[in-house]
């Protein structure tokens, strides 16, 4: 693995720190400062998404409306796919990426600062339209994240600037690809041939190829949406030749892709934090680079499994059917070797290793459930019940978001020299592993048990679950404040944290041959690698 | 106070008592078994391929729960130094696509049978609208709109102040619900009148698209006479949680009977008549039957 001989040499030239005031941030073209942006505006869309769950877990409480009427409550389910999907997660792993990516291969820098620069701030104003939907008459954004056709259209003034906000979110993802990609294929250190790089920097590269590859056919997507409603075009109308079907064929060729785009830097996140408190190398590095690999191939061919019941041929669901089957095979393969890895090893339960074992255990749940979506027979009767629900959020929050909280336990120490709080973070971790569970088990029985997804209110029989889910949820909303005042308590102050940071003697790649916090340019000289 | 009570029953997760005689399935976990060999056919794939997650649950979550136990670093585990294993790697790739085969031959034999609408014993188009389903029988000249039960739609309004749990059937009781032979083989052809719904009676294991401008089928043979509730699938606007499906199977004879009234008095749809619908619902058979859904 990667070794770093020389690093240290960053002093021979005029060294100019971070500039004063907001100037430092509005102009920012370095990649720590534009990581710490993104992941301090992915938490602050974390909590805006959260409140809005909140407000559905709140409705859900009891049958019966209580507090939201039912077109607020259709517009806060959307919101919060959106905001999570690309405001939340999204550039939390776009700025892991800015943060770790430079400093796990040796570069002084992202590849095209300046962009990265754009390509951050283009964010707030995509998700200021976003927000801003729920001020226009008609309010925001009902029809679901899918935005599918014709129900999309019915949407008031809004619906332009939920169009534009995608716009600018995909732009800038396509940036932010761009960027990694440009990076790491130009920048690596001497030495570090490609299946040298850490694992987090692999499952990017492969992440940001799909980014590219999809995000346009989004962009495609809505663009169809608003000439339909404003230019008289009817590429999704019937009534004028048009297939509202077509739109859910092209927003899922996006959709899927997209989904493991949410979890691929989640794998290799978990692939770096194993081995450190494993005290023991990854097992089977190539076959998870070639996993990775066989996943975001195969993640191109099996969109229409989102849609069985929109009334396809038998052979179309067949293929779905059996190409989604398939993807059992890498993420299995995945499954296995980050269990091979903790065998025989020598393991510590720091926070981030307590976060990436939650992850392995529930993500792989969500795996399953998965698997039993992919059976077309039983996805009709799965498809658009809250097993669905339950499945998804299986794997994004203690898949996805569980992992870069493992990430931000693990590197935090590293960005800003100060250990955490670790009791509270092991609080902070066994309140939210408890709650998520609390929260998203029992959604698995209601959708079996015949409840449908975005619904604001429900028959009686679905009661009690629905309550359980709720307290899991309000606990699990409750307990992130913990992580925000950790976060910002570590930036302020603590312990200092050594360079290595874990104790480990296992944590290897570059980024632990520099200080803790790592000079504000660092690598300008390139370290050699073995 | 009812919600200090709901709330207790709860954090009761798992006790095995029902907060109150109107919830049917309370604490319900598992996909029931339906009334059609259809529906006890994705049963049994649903049940198939949960026992093997649950074995393959057993064996992965037992290695690393083993792993996390006997290999604490507190404990004084000295790491091993391997890092792969061909013969390892070629056995955990090769096992999964053996088990998916296995799985992907039964669901593959019921999907083909899922797919067969022919012979087809009686057609009714169904079509969505915002928010209430409008049934045709198809040569019989009976058609009719079947929208929520006023009762479950005076309840449902924000701050009614109505329990839900005094509602029989809550949000799953129509005006007029479909009715259908038993033991008959009903086609049932969607489409929808302004966005996309889904057609979804559980019992019956089958959901499917009703989209404008296409026209989808489905089919079921219901063994049991009953009175079989569904919802509304696809999130198609406001009220989408407010356009329940109900189907009754009938007898033959009842059915017949049932038709032959239709037919009498049905030509106005907004005249149904009064044997059309459960004799539980008579308040709420009076209602129009094109009443809409309250804006």
């Amino acid at each position: 693995m990667a070794h770093a001989h020389d690093h240290a040499a960053h002093d021979h030239h005029d060294d100019h720190g971070p500039a004063k005031g907001w100037r430092r941030w509005v102009f920012a073209t370095n990649h720590k400062d534009i990581g710490t942006l993104y992941l301090l505006f992915s938490l602050v869309m974390f909590f805006v998404g959260g409140a809005m769950a909140m407000v559905i877990r709140a409705e859900l409480f009891q049958p019966g409306m209580q507090l939201v009427d039912p077109m607020f409550f259709n517009q806060m389910t959307t919101m919060h796919a959106l905001i999570m999907i690309f405001g939340a997660v999204m550039p939390a792993f776009v700025g892991l990426a800015n943060w770790m990516i430079p400093l796990m291969v040796g570069a002084p820098d992202m590849a095209l600062p300046r962009m990265n620069n754009f390509s951050f701030w283009i964010l707030p104003f995509a998700f200021s339209l976003l927000l801003g939907t729920l001020l226009t008459s008609g309010g925001g954004p009902a029809g679901g994240w899918t935005m599918y056709p014709p129900l999309v259209q019915q949407m008031g003034h809004g619906f332009p600037m939920l169009i534009f906000a995608v716009h600018l979110a995909g732009a800038s993802s396509i940036m932010g690809a761009i960027n990694v990609i440009v990076t790491i294929m130009n920048m690596r250190a001497p030495g570090m041939s490609l299946l040298k790089m850490p694992i987090f920097v692999w499952t990017w590269l492969i992440t940001a190829y799909l980014l590219i590859a999809v995000m346009p056919v989004l962009a495609g997507a809505v663009t169809m949406l608003l000439t339909d409603h404003y230019f008289g075009t009817t590429f999704f109308e019937a009534a004028g030749g048009g297939d509202p079907v077509m739109f859910q064929h092209i927003f899922w060729f996006f959709g899927h892709p997209e989904v493991y785009i949410m979890i691929l830097p989640a794998f290799g996140i978990v692939s770096e934090i194993i081995p450190t408190f494993s005290r023991k190398p990854l097992f089977g590095y190539d076959a998870m680079v070639y996993a990775t690999a066989s996943i975001a191939f195969l993640s191109f061919i099996v969109w229409a499994h989102h849609m069985f019941t929109v009334g396809m041929p038998l052979a179309g669901q067949m293929f779905f059917m059996l190409a989604t089957m398939l993807i059992a095979v890498p993420t299995g393969v995945k499954v296995f070797n980050w269990t091979a890895t903790m065998f025989k090893g020598s393991l510590s339960f720091e926070p981030p290793m307590l976060f990436a074992l939650s992850f392995l255990f529930l993500f792989t749940l969500g795996g399953f459930s998965g698997l039993m979506l992919a059976i077309v027979p039983a996805d009709f009767q799965y498809h658009d019940t809250y097993f669905v629900v339950a499945h998804f959020h299986y794997v994004l929050v203690p898949g996805a978001v569980f992992s870069i909280m493992a990430a931000a336990y693990y590197w935090l120490p590293k960005w800003t020299g100060h250990m955490y709080n670790m009791t509270l973070a092991k609080w902070h971790f066994w309140l939210s592993t408890i709650f998520v569970n609390v929260l998203f088990f029992p959604q698995h029985f209601l959708g079996l048990a015949g409840m449908p997804r975005r619904i604001p209110d429900y028959s009686t029989q679905f009661a009690d679950w629905n309550m359980v889910s709720s307290i899991g949820g309000f606990g699990f909303g409750l307990s992130q404040l913990l992580f925000a005042y950790l976060i910002f308590a570590t930036v302020r102050g603590g312990e200092k944290a050594t360079d290595k940071v874990w104790d480990s003697g296992r944590p290897h790649g570059l980024e632990w041959t520099l200080s803790s916090p790592p000079p504000y340019h660092s690598f300008e000289v390139a370290p050699e690698v073995k | 106070m009812k919600i200090v009570k709901h709330a207790a029953a709860g954090l009761l997760a798992g006790a095995a008592f029902l907060p109150t005689g109107a919830a049917l399935a309370a604490w319900e976990v598992n996909l029931p078994v339906g009334v059609t060999e259809l529906s006890r056919e994705i049963h049994g794939l649903h049940m198939l391929i949960f026992w093997i997650c649950v074995l393959i649950a057993a064996a992965v979550f037992g290695a690393m729960i083993y792993s996390i136990v006997k290999f604490r670093h507190s404990q004084g585990a000295v790491p091993a130094n391997f890092d792969h294993s061909t013969k390892a790697e070629i056995i955990w790739t090769a096992i999964p696509v053996l088990i998916l085969v296995g799985m992907a031959i039964p669901a593959a034999a019921t999907l083909v049978k899922i797919e067969d609408t022919r012979d087809s014993d009686l057609s009714i188009k169904v079509t969505g609208y915002q928010w209430k389903w409008h049934y045709e029988y198809l040569g019989q000249d009976v058609k009719f709109f079947s929208t929520l039960a006023r009762k479950s739609d005076a309840a449902r309004q924000v701050g009614s102040g109505i329990d839900p749990y005094t509602v029989e059937n809550y949000l799953l009781e129509v005006d007029q619900p479909l009715v259908v032979p038993v033991g008959a083989k009903v086609r049932v052809l969607l489409t929808a009148a302004d966005v996309i719904h889904a057609w979804w009676v559980p019992a019956f294991g089958m959901k499917k698209d009703a989209i404008p401008g296409f026209v989808n089928e489905l089919w079921f043979r219901a063994d049991t006479p009953g009175t079989y509730r569904g919802q509304c699938a696809e999130l198609c606007g406001r009220d989408h949680g407010f356009m329940p499906v109900v189907v009754e199977v009938k007898s033959k004879e009842e059915y017949e009977s049932w038709l032959a009234d239709r037919k009498g008095g049905s030509k106005p749809a907004s005249a149904p008549a009064p044997e059309a619908a459960a004799p539980a619902e008579q308040t709420e058979n009076a209602e129009p039957a094109t009443a809409t859904a309250a804006e």
